[in-house]
């Protein structure tokens, strides 16, 4: 269950357990587009194209993570994006226009995060509102209070944010990351281990298996269901923070449709969206081939930016329908 | 949609559509006060104008994508495509209207549009395919769309936004015909259609008894796979009609916002209309009535000097009223201290959920729905 299982379960093709064929086709996939983009593109079979992918995804790889948790409770958490808007403005006007100093700043945002999330749970779960309303309320609830923060974008010019945007930890030879990649790799340790060494990690997954054995089994259902939507919000603003870190400005229309890519990178990553199966891993590497092909396609040249959307939209097809025939084969 | 209910205060409002029906005499009545004249319909040039005609006339879009919604959601689907068939509509008319020769000439733009509606037809059938026969799930077999479409709207256009200069075009979702509004009409056609073949013929109880139970349908003889392809295929169908009216409008087509968060708007509309998300049962008046929710909402915005830009805050209000106003769960909790009189002796926790077997009989009184585990979620 622990991420080296998987890694060595990759070694010996026809050895894997069934759980473990998704995540090992995202796998074998990244390592394709990267070979494929190694022999055709000159330059491209560095280390650095695949930190860049990091650098520029660090924001999405911490929403990915969030989007995990609620995918695997079963939900679905439609706000992330809006979220993520949400907390880049909130922090831009506070930081900007009002002179608060950033930490505290950073640390009232996260907790909005959590507050919104906890808010839309607590309305799921209370109330039995579908998790997709309920998430589309709190989507349309987050873009119009970062309209009326303002409409236009508001530039960060503190000394921490920028500092966080410009500086660049050397790693050996000529690569480098930046402090969000850091950040975000602490986000996916710490939900790894409690998705996979918690009590809280194992509710999820019974929670999201079968809500009704799980309440049978005396689980706290009600408590898991509004904690992943807590964590998901939480992770949003944390993804919001750091997109204030790559873009140094805050915008309500930052993060437009980025529900839809956590989500497709869940899918990618192989969990499946009933929930109760699923590896935070393969979230990770489907957020590496969603920022994989991008670089393939700049680095193709002639190939359009809408190209991205019709190979997002294929790579989705194929993984589903490699989904469904796992399902098919286990039932 | 029943007239049962008009004996006494306490049955009207426990009337499916009573709370909808509420919030848009509501809304109207804050336009009314903030507005003058806002009830006036005039006649001008032989066109009726007004701000009611206004609200049926850009709501038309919005109406036509919520009624092929419900059929969709009815049978426990969703369909998150509509919004880039509506971009993919509008761009694949536009392109082939601006290559004719004459961009007037009728003959062309109607082959145009009939090519277009093809070709939306298939992506709709595309969607049934993946639920019906792959089985996938219905948000994400349409989801695959929904994030392809968009590109696939900004291929067919290379990117660009084509403006076309046709006045046959124009009619469907500028021009004016009978006094009214070209759209207007061609809404009322099709929610007559959706009606007749759901309400006077078998298609629409075909269809709840799938959303009620898929494989009891099909154990009973009713042909899921099909009834599925019928819905998707209408709902596709439905939105790149929408697609053409929008970028007739404009005389343009924009393969990146034509049709921008419609999905979402329609799916509100058919969940304010009283459609339960889970399928099984469904409302076609109760959706234009959250269509028209949602238009006159945008309208009141504008109207009463609010800033347009939080017009996504004031759809959350509702979203979250309604969603709340609809959930028994919260009615119970809220009311029970308010309504020392308690609720009529209806089997409230225990009452099963809606019989799957064909031809079960429709409850009109609103019925209560314990926890249902298998929602959208887990098709």
């Amino acid at each position: 269950m622990t991420t080296d299982t998987i890694a060595t379960g990759q070694a010996g093709r026809f050895a894997i357990p069934l759980r473990y064929v998704p995540v090992a086709v995202t796998a074998g996939l990244l390592i394709a587009m990267f070979t494929v983009g190694g022999i055709r593109y000159e330059g491209f079979a560095s280390g650095q194209v695949i930190l860049n992918v990091f650098v520029d995804n660090a924001f999405l790889l911490v929403v990915g993570v969030g989007m995990t948790f609620v995918i695997l409770a079963g939900g679905i958490d439609l706000s992330v994006g809006s979220v993520v808007a949400l907390s880049t403005m909130i922090t831009a006007s506070l930081v900007t226009n009002q002179g608060w100093p950033a930490p505290m700043v950073i640390v009232l945002v996260l907790a909005i995060g959590a507050a919104l999330g906890a808010g839309m749970g607590a309305i799921i779960h209370y109330f039995q509102v579908q998790p997709f309303i309920a998430t589309l309320a709190g989507m349309f609830l987050a873009r119009g209070l970062c309209y009326t923060i303002g409409t236009d974008s508001i530039p960060i010019t503190d000394g921490l944010f920028t500092a966080f945007a410009q500086t660049r930890i050397d790693l050996f030879g000529e690569m480098w990351i930046s402090p969000s990649v850091v950040i975000a790799t602490v986000v996916v340790l710490i939900a790894a281990y409690v998705l996979h060494y918690t009590r809280l990690g194992r509710t999820v997954y019974a929670v999201g298996g079968s809500e009704q054995s799980a309440l049978l089994m005396g689980l706290p259902v009600g408590r898991t269901k509004i904690a992943v939507y807590t964590i998901s919000g939480l992770c949003s603003a944390l993804g919001g923070i750091l997109l204030s870190f790559y873009m140094l400005s805050g915008y309500g229309l930052h993060a437009v449709g980025m529900e839809l890519d956590a989500i497709a990178a869940v899918v990618i990553g192989g969990t499946l969206l009933t929930g109760g199966s699923g590896y935070l891993l393969g979230t990770v590497l489907g957020i590496l081939v969603l920022g994989l092909t991008q670089t393939i396609i700049s680095f193709e040249g002639t190939l359009s930016s809408w190209w991205t959307r019709i190979f997002i939209g294929l790579l989705l097809f194929a993984f589903i329908l490699l989904q469904r025939l796992i399902g098919a084969r286990r039932t | 949609m029943s007239p049962v209910g008009n004996r006494a205060l306490g049955a009207l409002t426990r009337h499916r559509l009573f709370w909808p029906a509420m919030i848009l005499v509501a809304l109207l009545a804050l336009n009314v006060v903030f507005t003058d004249n806002f009830l006036n319909v005039q006649m001008r040039d032989g066109h009726l104008y007004g701000s009611l005609i206004d609200i049926l006339r850009f709501g038309a879009p919005l109406i036509l994508v919520a009624l092929g919604m419900t059929l969709v959601i009815a049978t426990g689907g969703i369909d998150l495509s509509v919004g880039s068939v509506v971009a993919i509509s509008g761009a694949l008319a536009c392109l082939q209207i601006s290559e004719l020769a004459d961009q007037n000439a009728v003959g062309g733009v109607l082959s145009a549009i009939g090519l277009t509606l093809v070709v939306i037809l298939a992506l709709g059938a595309w969607n049934g395919f993946l639920v019906a026969v792959v089985g996938i799930q219905p948000i994400i077999a349409t989801l695959i769309l929904m994030v392809a479409g968009r590109g696939l709207a900004q291929l067919i256009a290379d990117g660009q936004i084509i403006t076309i200069n046709s006045s046959p075009y124009k009619l469907i979702g500028g021009g004016y015909w009978l006094t009214l509004p070209f759209g207007i009409l061609v809404v009322i056609a099709l929610i007559a259609l959706t009606a007749f073949l759901t309400r006077r013929l078998a298609l629409g109880m075909f269809i709840e008894s799938v959303g009620g139970n898929a494989e009891a349908s099909r154990l009973s003889g009713i042909r899921s796979r099909g009834v599925l392809i019928v819905a998707y295929t209408f709902c596709g169908l439905c939105a790149g009609i929408a697609g053409l009216m929008i970028s007739s409008n404009v005389s343009s087509a924009d393969g990146n916002n034509a049709g921008l968060w419609i999905e979402l708007d329609a799916i509100l509309a058919v969940v304010i209309g009283g459609t339960s998300l889970a399928g099984g049962r469904f409302s076609l008046s109760g959706t234009v009535l959250g269509a028209l929710i949602i238009q006159t909402l945008t309208t009141t915005i504008y109207s009463i000097g609010v800033p347009p830009e939080t017009t996504l805050l004031f759809k959350a209000l509702v979203v979250t009223i309604v969603c709340l106003l609809q959930s028994p769960a919260f009615r119970q909790k809220a009311f029970r201290w308010r309504r020392p009189v308690p609720p009529p002796p209806v089997p409230r926790e225990g009452s099963s959920p809606p019989s799957a077997g064909v031809g079960a009989e429709r409850q009109v009184r609103e019925e209560d729905e314990p926890v249902r585990e298998e929602t959208v979620r887990n098709r």
